[in-house]
């Protein structure tokens, strides 16, 4: 029984996934404050005692940084460490915030963030116009190929809401994007400490005729941001459930990477190369008559063909690229470096192979975006292209089609540790 | 092809499935902790969609404190028959009896932070080696930073300023003899998000979800249940009210809120309007700003 009421439209609300990344004196933490606040989405108790923390520390304002500052460490230090994730909703969308640190050595948390996100806010203070770090941001969004872009030029008030000087960083910022590969870009004067033209507009800045940086967060359409076209589910797992009633299935779980399936479909199983047509989809526990990238779905086919974990069904006129060789470009997290002929286990999709790096082609410079093919070594925080050959051959696009099935891992076998991230170009 | 659009409770029921597959998928032992409360009811009713139509491949598992709500206990016996899963249940009154706990003293005595002692025991004899969580990251600012796939070392600690990082929807379960995981497949919901859940899905909650006359009293202006075992303070007086439970935990720590919220509609409605978060009535939170983390740290759910 459902009411036709407005407590209940979250029948019709979807979800959209945003970055933030900024340095500790952007007012990133502000803004965060203000959408959290003026949305509602702060409740008395955590407010209550962020106020009483802020005064314990004998700060003037309420410290709005401190709701996201969650480890001690991190309090202690008045500095983020880690990715943290916060969540509001309006009555149209359900909001969640990958909060990344912004100085140079957490470079690894930007991008952790950006790999989900459907958006990135990148935060310009309208003082000091494009730095070197809005630079480095925009260039880990173009990186992790995130399909919008939000520039808020924060501060307003503080540049007395001139609208030359908004346009001068706009237009500054438009000379970086032929180097970048920015698709949806907009631009928002906002000033985060006072609220304006956060959720409300005030008069202050009445030349901006443009939508406040929730209306954009509202408006950005979403549901275009999986690939739609090239059709891939990689095997997670197989369902047989030993029972009477279901003697002989046998159903390939897995969540759609890219297009989508239909009952009848030709595919084909990758690695094998064997040919089947789907006779079942499922999902939650029915038969559906499609389904579509992003939903996790049971495959089941009409012959009994040897499929495991690892394996990807595909349709026959759409094949992913299959090779052992492949050139990437890695961000590498661990203070080891990367090791030139080094082994590493490499992860992609559900998929598990043994790799070795064969070519460390160059490193980049995100400040200058120049590529430098003279220095080779790759420590952490360093984005690097390279070359890599696996012991058996991996199905993949190139992250520019499709984030899911162009992306992997590399971990240590030593430690288990996630030693780098990389896309295939 | 372009008419599929897809809500934020579906989105976010096909990442858990997502992510119960990759447990079965990388795991040998992995267990469900079921606490007979609303996030662990909604853990295991995606955990049977993520494996339908087989049943599901991992146990369920208690930590019993022994100072439960009664109707918790009778809704897990239930609940773990009608799936067909198996029912560990480990009980803190035996690692206190063995030595390996001691009951804490005085009047907020309280027997949530022994349950640690409990688990890690319990995940070292039956070599779990994912212990699957309903925490949520919108719960507590410690858990805002906790991954889906979380490391733990050999003494069961998280080390949460050396976590490995997670990219796009990779999972690296990768881990030595001794060390654990627990799993977090439903991290990025919210209260709400788990009520609206509940309603859409027509799943069933133990009855002290909803409106009750019960005996309380009031500690510090949070609402406790009469019980036995509770030691009350000058000035504690039992008072019937109309309460439900907004979370359930151990009762000697779980506040009640007051409420006329008779079915799933009412609450969910009340849950949108509320100005405090669900732990704002924990007393285990309210012992200090990082109660959480430091419970964390040694092990805790």
């Amino acid at each position: 029984m459902v009411k036709n009421n407005e407590d209940f439209d979250y029948m019709n609300m979807d979800l959209l996934r945003f970055t933030t990344a900024g340095s500790v004196d952007d007012g990133k933490s502000t803004l965060i404050g203000r959408l959290l606040y003026d949305s509602k989405s702060i409740f008395e108790d955590q407010l209550d005692a962020i106020t009483l923390a802020s005064k314990r520390r004998g700060e003037e304002h309420i410290n709005l940084s401190l709701l996201t500052d969650g480890l001690k460490a991190e309090r202690e230090q008045g500095i983020t460490i880690d990715v943290a994730y916060r969540y509001f909703s309006t009555p149209k969308r359900k909001f969640i915030i990958a909060d990344t640190p912004g100085h140079i050595q957490y470079t690894r948390n930007m991008v952790t963030g950006a790999s989900t996100a459907n958006l990135a806010l990148i935060l310009v203070d309208a003082r000091n116009g494009v730095l070197e770090q809005t630079i480095r941001h925009a260039y880990i969004a173009s990186l992790l190929r995130i399909p919008h872009i939000i520039f808020c030029i924060n501060k307003m008030d503080l540049v007395e809401y001139k609208e030359e000087r908004y346009l001068q960083i706009c237009s500054h910022i438009q000379e970086l994007i032929p180097k970048l590969a920015l698709t949806d870009v907009n631009y928002i004067p906002v000033s985060a400490l006072l609220g304006d033209n956060i959720i409300h507009k005030f008069t202050s800045m009445l030349w901006y005729n443009g939508e406040t940086l929730l209306q954009r967060l509202e408006n950005t359409p979403v549901q275009k941001d999986h690939n739609q076209t090239d059709a891939r589910f990689p095997v997670q797992y197989i369902i047989r459930p030993h029972s009477t009633q279901f003697h002989d299935y046998r159903g390939y779980a897995g969540r759609i990477a890219g297009g989508f399936f239909k009952p009848g479909d030709d595919v084909v199983a990758m690695v094998s190369g064997i040919k089947s047509k789907i006779k079942t989809i499922e999902k939650d526990k029915k038969t559906v008559d499609i389904a579509y990238a992003s939903e996790s779905v049971s495959i089941t086919l009409e012959n009994d063909i040897d499929i495991s974990r690892g394996d990807m069904i595909v349709k026959c006129d759409n094949l992913p690229i299959t090779n052992n060789e492949t050139n990437a470009i890695i961000c590498w997290f661990n203070e080891r470096p990367l090791q030139l002929s080094g082994k590493y286990l490499l992860k992609h999709t559900t998929n598990d192979v043994k790799c070795i790096i064969k070519e460390i082609q160059f490193k980049m410079d995100i400040n200058s975006m120049e590529n430098d093919a003279f220095d080779k070594h790759i420590g952490m925080n360093d984005i690097a292209s390279i070359r890599i050959k696996t012991t058996k051959p991996i199905f993949f696009d190139s992250y520019n089609i499709n984030r899911i099935t162009g992306s992997f891992i590399l971990i240590d076998e030593a430690t288990n540790e996630t030693m780098g991230a990389g896309m295939i170009q | 092809m372009n008419e599929f659009r897809i809500t934020h409770l579906k989105e976010l029921e096909n990442e858990a499935i997502y992510i119960f597959r990759e447990i079965a998928a990388q795991f040998e032992r992995p267990t469900i902790l079921f606490s007979g409360g609303k996030d662990s009811i909604v853990l295991v009713h995606l955990a049977v969609k993520a494996f339908y139509p087989a049943n599901i491949p991992m146990p369920l598992m208690h930590i019993d404190t022994g100072h439960n709500f009664i109707e918790t206990l009778d809704f897990r016996d239930d609940l773990a028959k009608k799936i067909n899963a198996q029912l560990i249940v480990k009980l803190v009154q035996d690692s206190i009896d063995k030595g390996r706990a001691v009951e804490e003293k005085g009047i907020n005595a309280s027997r949530n932070k022994l349950q640690t002692v409990t688990l890690l025991d319990a995940i070292e004899e039956l070599k779990i080696d994912a212990a699957i969580g309903g925490g949520r990251r919108d719960e507590e600012k410690a858990r805002a930073k906790e991954r889906f796939f979380s490391h733990r070392d050999e003494f069961g600690q998280w080390d949460p300023k050396n976590q490995r990082p997670e990219l796009w929807n990779i999972f690296n379960g990768k881990k030595n003899i001794g060390e654990h995981f627990r799993v977090f497949p439903i991290s990025n919901w919210t209260e709400l998000d788990i009520w609206q859940y509940i309603m859409l899905e027509k799943i069933d909650i133990p009855s002290i979800y909803f409106t009750h006359k019960r005996e309380v009293f009031n500690r510090s202006g949070v609402w406790l249940a009469n019980a036995p075992f509770m030691e009350r303070k000058e000035g504690e007086n039992i008072e019937v009210k109309d309460v439900r439970c907004r979370t359930i935990g151990d009762i000697t720590c779980t506040g009640l809120t007051l409420s006329i919220a008779k079915n799933i509609e009412e609450i969910v409605t009340e849950v949108a309007a509320s100005r405090t978060t669900e732990r704002g009535s924990r007393y285990d939170d309210k012992r200090s700003e990082t109660a959480m983390e430091d419970r964390k740290k040694e092990g805790y759910f």
